[in-house]
C-alpha cells in the first residue's frame, strides 16, 4: 500500500508537469491552430536560465521572475518572427516550423548556457514529509502547487477578465472576433507569451527533480502533446486530466512493469486510448464537413 | 519561342525528375570524385529513398507521419541482426527487413489510419518512439545505446566496399524508388491517393475504399523506409538507436517539405539539402544546430511549398 501511494505521490508530480506543459500547447493550440513543438523549450528556459542566474548571485526569486520574462520574450518573438509571417500555411508547414525553432533555441541554448546537466536546489529543504506510510519531498508540493496556482489563474484570467474573454473568442472563431474589435494578432501573442510562462514556471518548480540541459525540451514536449491529445485537442480540462494520467501511468509502468520501458507505456497507453476514443479523453465526435 | 514552349512540356513531362536524376548520378562522381563525397551523396540517396516513402505517404495520400524512422530502424537492425545473429545472407535481410516493416505497417496502420490529422501525428510519432525504446534496450540482441555492427553486403557473390561501389548501388536503389513513386502518383491508386488527400468524404463516395489506399500507402511508405534502413546499416558497417529516433523521423518529414511535398525530384532535393547541409556547418562547430534550426524556419515560411515545386512554378510563370 504505501508503495503504491509512494507511485501515486511521484506520477502526479511528473503528471502535473506534463499538464502545465499540456496547457501550454492548448492555448496556442485554441488560439492559432499552431500545435508549438517548441513548448518543451520554453520549460528547458525556465529551469537553465534560474540555474545560471542563480548561480550568478541572484535569489531564487529574482532569478526565477528573470527567467519567466525571458522565456516570454522568446515566445514573443517566437509568434512575431516566426508564425505571424506565416499566416495561413498548412499544418504541416506550421508544425516544421515550430521544430525549427525548436531546434534554434537548442542550439542557441547550447551557445548561451552549456552542454551539462544542471539542477536546483529544492527550495523548502529535501527533508521528505512521511505520509501514510509513504514520503513527499518538499518540492513535489511545490510543484503540484504552482500546477494548481497556475490552472486556477488561468481559469479566472480566461473566464473573469476581458483580455481572457477576448482568447476564448478568437478561440472560438477568429473572423468573428475580429468583427467584433478584437484584435486577433494582439491575441496570438498573448497566447504564445502565456504558454511561455507557463512552460517556464513549469521548468522552474521541476529543475529541482527531473535536473534540465538544453536539449531536456524535446522529452517535455513529447509528453506534453501526448497529453493534450490523450486529454482531447484543444480542452484545457483535458490537458490537465491527460498530463496527470500520463505521469501516473509512467510511474506505475516503472514501479511496477519495466523501468527501461517507462516511456513506452504512456505511448502505448495513447495508441490504446485513440483507438477506441480517436478524439481523446474529452474531445467531441468525429465530423468532416464536405 | 519553340525552345520555351518545348522547356514548357519537359517540366511538365513525368519523367523528367527521373532524367534529371540519373544525369545528376552520372555527373557527381566527375565533378566530386574524393571517396568523401562519393560517400556524403551515397547518404543523400539513401535518405532520398526512405523519404519517397513518405512522399508517397504524405504528398500523395496527405497522412502525417512522425514516426517513418522507425521503419528505417527495423529494417537497419534486420540487416544488423540477420547475419550476425541468425547466420542470414545480408541480401536476403534486407527483403526480410522490408517485408517485416510491411508487415508490422499493416498490423499497426489499420487502427491508427483511422485517425486524422494531429492526432494521426501523435499515434505514428508514438509507434516511431516505442520502435526506438526496443532497439535501445533489448541490448542482448541489438546491442543497446552503442549499436551493433553490420556485416558487408553482397549481391550474387559481389561483395559490395568502397565508397564508389556503394555511390552506384545507392543511386540504384533511388532510381529504382523514384521509378516507382511515379508510376505510383500516374496510377489509378494514386489517383485515388490524391483524391482522399483532398477529401475522404468525396473519394469514398466515387467508390474509393479509402481505409485500404491508405493501408497500402502507409505499407508502401514502411518498405521504403525499411530497404533505405537496411542500405544505411550495411554501408556504414554500424548502426544505433538513432536511426530510429524522433529526431531521425524529423528530419525525413522535414526533407520532404523542403524539398516539396509531392514531388519526388523534391524528395531528393530535401535530402541534399539537410544531408549536406549539416557536413557544411561543421565548420561552424557550435552554432551548427542553430544554424540548421533557422534554415529550417527560413525555407518553410518564405517557401512553404518546397524548394521544388516553387522554383517550377517561378519558371512556368515566366514562359509564354
Amino acid at each position: 500500500m504505501s508503495e503504491f501511494l509512494q507511485l501515486v505521490f511521484s506520477g502526479l508530480t511528473v503528471g502535473a508537469i506534463y499538464a502545465l506543459i499540456a496547457l501550454g500547447f492548448t492555448l496556442i493550440y485554441n488560439a492559432s491552430d499552431v500545435i508549438n513543438f517548441a513548448q518543451g523549450d520554453f520549460v528547458m528556459i525556465g529551469g537553465m536560465a534560474t540555474v545560471f542566474l542563480m548561480s550568478a548571485g541572484l535569489a531564487l526569486p529574482v532569478a526565477a521572475f528573470i527567467a519567466v520574462v525571458a522565456s516570454v520574450g522568446v515566445g514573443l518573438l517566437l509568434h512575431r518572427f516566426a508564425i505571424e509571417p506565416a499566416r495561413g500555411a498548412s499544418p504541416v508547414t506550421l508544425i516544421m516550423i515550430t521544430i525549427g525553432a525548436s531546434i534554434f533555441i537548442k542550439g542557441v541554448a547550447q551557445i548561451v548556457f552549456d552542454k551539462q546537466f544542471h539542477s536546483l536546489p529544492a527550495f523548502s529543504g529535501d527533508a521528505p514529509i512521511p505520509v501514510g506510510g509513504a514520503t513527499l519531498l518538499p518540492q513535489s508540493l511545490w510543484v503540484l502547487g504552482t500546477t494548481l496556482g497556475l490552472v486556477v489563474a488561468l481559469y479566472l484570467f480566461l473566464e473573469h477578465t476581458l483580455s481572457g474573454k477576448a482568447l476564448l473568442a478568437t478561440a472560438a472563431n477568429r473572423l468573428a472576433a475580429r468583427l467584433v474589435g478584437i484584435n486577433v494578432t494582439l491575441i496570438l501573442a498573448m497566447a504564445f507569451g502565456l504558454s511561455a510562462a507557463i512552460g517556464a514556471l513549469a521548468g522552474v518548480v521541476a529543475t529541482p527533480i527531473t535536473l534540465t540541459r538544453y536539449d531536456i525540451g524535446t522529452l517535455f514536449a513529447l509528453k506534453g502533446f501526448a497529453a493534450a491529445m490523450l486529454g482531447g485537442m484543444g480542452n484545457p480540462v483535458g490537458a490537465v486530466v491527460g498530463g496527470l494520467l500520463i505521469g501516473l501511468l509512467e510511474t506505475f509502468g516503472a514501479g511496477y512493469v519495466s523501468s527501461t520501458y517507462k516511456d513506452a507505456v504512456a505511448f502505448l497507453m495513447i495508441l490504446f486510448v485513440l483507438f477506441f476514443l480517436p478524439r481523446g479523453l474529452f474531445g467531441g465526435r468525429s465530423v468532416e464537413r464536405v | 519561342m519553340a525552345a520555351t514552349a518545348s522547356l514548357s512540356r519537359v517540366l511538365r513531362a513525368r519523367l523528367t525528375p527521373l532524367i534529371v536524376l540519373a544525369a545528376l548520378m552520372v555527373l557527381v562522381p566527375v565533378l566530386a570524385p574524393s571517396s568523401f563525397h562519393l560517400r556524403v551523396a551515397a547518404l543523400v540517396w539513401i535518405f532520398a529513398l526512405a523519404a519517397l516513402g513518405l512522399t508517397i505517404l504524405m504528398g500523395y495520400a496527405g497522412q502525417v507521419s512522425l514516426g517513418h524512422a522507425g521503419f528505417v530502424g527495423i529494417g537497419a537492425y534486420a540487416m544488423a541482426i540477420g547475419p550476425a545473429r541468425l547466420g542470414l545472407d545480408p541480401l536476403l535481410c534486407l527483403v526480410l527487413g522490408a517485408v517485416l516493416a510491411g508487415m508490422i505497417a499493416y498490423g499497426v496502420g489499420r487502427p491508427i489510419l483511422k485517425l486524422k490529422g494531429y492526432y494521426l501525428a501523435i499515434a505514428t510519432l508514438g509507434f516511431g518512439v516505442i520502435v526506438a525504446l526496443v532497439l535501445h534496450s533489448e541490448a542482448e540482441i541489438t546491442g543497446g545505446p552503442d549499436g551493433m555492427a553490420v556485416s558487408r553486403l553482397s549481391l550474387f557473390g559481389w561483395r559490395v566496399s568502397g565508397a564508389l561501389n556503394w555511390y552506384w548501388v545507392t543511386s540504384g536503389a533511388l532510381l529504382i524508388g523514384a521509378l516507382l513513386a511515379l508510376n505510383i502518383a500516374a496510377s489509378p491508386t494514386g489517383r485515388a491517393l490524391r483524391a482522399l488527400h483532398d477529401s475522404e468524404v468525396a473519394a469514398a463516395g466515387t467508390g474509393i475504399d479509402v481505409g485500404a489506399k491508405k493501408l497500402a500507402a502507409f505499407v508502401v511508405a514502411a518498405v521504403y523506409g525499411a530497404v533505405a534502413g537496411g542500405l544505411l546499416a550495411a554501408m556504414n558497417g554500424l548502426i544505433t538507436p538513432e536511426a530510429a529516433s524522433f529526431s531521425h523521423s524529423i528530419e525525413l518529414v522535414a526533407m520532404v517539405i523542403i524539398g516539396g511535398l509531392g514531388s519526388v525530384f523534391g524528395t531528393v532535393v530535401g535530402a541534399a539539402f539537410l544531408v549536406v547541409l549539416p557536413q557544411m556547418l561543421t565548420a561552424l562547430q557550435e552554432y551548427e544546430q542553430a544554424v540548421l534550426g533557422l534554415l529550417i524556419m527560413v525555407f518553410m515560411i518564405f517557401l512553404p511549398q518546397g524548394i521544388v515545386p516553387s522554383i517550377r512554378a517561378y519558371i512556368l510563370e515566366r514562359l509564354p
